[in-house]
């Protein structure tokens, strides 16, 4: 059974916390206008098939849903410090339950950067048909797994004082490895590196509707292999910590 | 070992030869060395002890915290897991903040939402004391009300067994006051309470029983009077210039004799033969006091010596 009282405080307890606001939803704002807002007639940025709006309208929506899905990392080493991973061992939440909960919170936050950036997008003429729109989130959704669980993994390893730096730093350079800032092309040693990485499937989500261009088996493979690889990091650091004393 | 083998109550709290050891940089350390235990439901008990004595790791291993070496915990015929997730169990742990972004009312709300048959959060607000802050935010509060909304969240469960780890650390002496009050209160409902404490005043005073620990075992166990009774020290002050001391510890019932300038100080095995010995004896000796010891004495008593096994009043057959 979901919790839903319970998981209503987790989610309200992540949107009040305002420095998180910023890395996760003002920033990748800022940068989109910035960045799209004097380019918003390029048609095919960097011969990438797509115009430059719609292109950032991704890259950044990926830069900032992954730091929202990796910031459950963040709430939990709080958690661990301040002892409420220990206090909730003795309540009847399951296990499962306190997973669903920070994993559906995540995507919770994950959601809003996706709408806020849809609609800054569609303000500088980012224009798709329903279909593709959907297609596109769910794309993103999906490629936002292997983060969940690389929150929550990083949340059971390391300590308050490490996992700013680390999910902040993490974050952005797999943005850049993944092609946040400006596109792979379809060679060379960048590219190579880029399509083993979660990141760059995030940011191919936006070539949906260019046949055969968004996610071909590649994809999928990468998506499910990180996923399956980082769960089981996951699963692991928390037994792990959860048996210290 | 001198603790009672009473008959364990079926219905009650069981501890039998709890053992653990714990791996560090000087060596093995044995925490806990084969300790048992029987709690009638509705009992308070105080598990007493100086830092090191190894309450902690009992109450992690009967809370299933931590898993025992060797002996088992059985709590209202359940294992510490299956009595947690029917929600029977709430603690307070040793140490812990609470989780931010959140009030004081909101995170009981969340946190009763957890249980099967909570209490209702405003009757918990009103039992702690909590109303006028229940819209606080909880990093802002104060020591003593973080304590204050770990003890609420302990019973918002409505368990049948409370534990509480050294609860009143961070209180100042009226906070602990009122924080005693509350637990006396929930414990009147026919709640078990387990708490551990270096207070000894606070077992005195809050408990109907004392577990006393130290290096591990268990080194006395029974009422506070018993455990005052078994070390039976109370002193004598009076103010008497010219008695020799030696001569003073020789009347009956001391078991001690100090002066100090112009008094002398007395620690009597019995109070009550030592003060008519001492009367009859000196019946110049005036000013006298005698002092109720308290359980800071038999605290002292019983655990002071690291290298004797545990001391037990009664001779070894």
């Amino acid at each position: 059974m979901t919790n839903l009282v319970y998981i209503r405080y987790e989610l309200l307890r992540a949107l009040r916390n305002r420095r998180f606001f910023f890395v996760s939803l003002g920033l990748p704002l800022i940068f989109y206008f910035v960045i799209a807002s004097p380019n918003r007639h390029v048609h095919n940025y960097d011969n990438s098939g797509i115009s430059l709006p719609l292109y950032y309208m991704v890259g950044l929506t990926a830069f900032g849903t992954m730091v929202a899905m990796v910031s459950t990392g963040t709430r939990i080493a709080a958690e661990r410090q301040a002892g409420w991973t220990r206090q909730l061992r003795i309540t009847p939440l399951s296990t499962r339950a306190y997973f669903r909960a920070k994993v559906l919170v995540a995507y919770m936050m994950s959601g809003l950067t996706i709408v806020l950036l849809g609609l800054a997008g569609s303000s500088l003429g980012v224009s798709l048909p329903a279909g593709q729109w959907l297609a596109m989130v769910g794309l993103i959704l999906v490629a936002l797994l292997p983060f969940a669980a690389l929150g929550i993994m990083l949340g059971h390893l390391l300590t308050v004082d490490s996992i700013g730096p680390a999910t902040g730093g993490g974050a952005s350079l797999l943005a850049f490895l993944g092609g946040t800032w400006f596109p792979l092309g379809s060679h060379g040693f960048l590219f190579q590196l880029g399509r083993l990485l979660p990141s760059y499937w995030l940011v191919q989500a936006a070539h949906t509707g260019l046949t055969g261009h968004d996610w071909p088996a590649r994809g999928w493979i990468t998506i499910a292999a990180w996923s399956v690889l980082l769960v089981g990091g996951a699963l692991y650091a928390f037994r792990r910590d959860t048996k210290k004393v | 070992m001198a603790s009672p083998a009473t008959a364990a109550p079926e219905d009650g709290i069981r501890l039998e030869g709890l053992t653990k050891s714990f791996r560090s940089q000087q060596g093995l350390v044995h925490a806990v060395r084969g300790i048992d235990v029987s709690i009638h439901r509705g009992e308070t008990v105080a598990l007493l002890g100086p830092n090191g004595a190894g309450k902690s790791t009992t109450i992690d291993m009967l809370l299933g915290l931590l898993p025992p070496d060797a002996g088992s915990v059985s709590l209202f015929n359940h294992t510490p897991r299956q009595a947690v997730d029917a929600g029977l169990l709430g603690a307070m742990l040793q140490s812990g903040e609470l989780i931010q972004y959140l009030s004081v009312r909101e995170l009981l709300t969340m946190m009763a939402a957890i249980y099967p048959t909570p209490l209702g959060v405003d009757a918990v607000l009103e039992q702690t004391g909590l109303q006028a802050i229940a819209g606080r935010r909880t990093q802002k509060l104060s020591g003593g009300e973080t304590q204050r909304v770990r003890f609420a969240l302990a019973i918002v469960s409505n368990p049948d067994l409370l534990v509480l780890d050294e609860p009143t650390v961070a209180m100042d002496v009226e906070s602990r006051h009122e924080f005693w009050d509350s637990m006396r209160a929930f414990a009147a409902r026919g709640k078990t309470v387990v708490f551990a404490t270096h207070y000894l005043e606070e077992a005195d005073q809050n408990a109907d029983r004392v577990v006393l620990m130290a290096r591990g075992q268990i080194v006395a166990d029974g009422p506070p009077t018993e455990i005052k009774g078994r070390v039976g020290s109370r002193t004598i002050r009076a103010t008497l210039a010219d008695a020799d001391p030696g001569e003073l510890a020789a009347l009956a019932g001391v078991a001690s004799a100090e002066r100090r300038g112009e008094a002398v100080v007395l620690v009597c095995s019995d109070s009550d033969q030592a003060i008519r010995a001492l009367l009859e004896r000196f019946p110049a000796a005036r000013d006298i006091e005698i002092a109720g010891a308290g359980l800071e004495d038999a605290f002292l008593a019983l655990t002071a010596d690291p290298d004797a096994d545990a001391p037990d009043p009664d001779p070894a057959p």
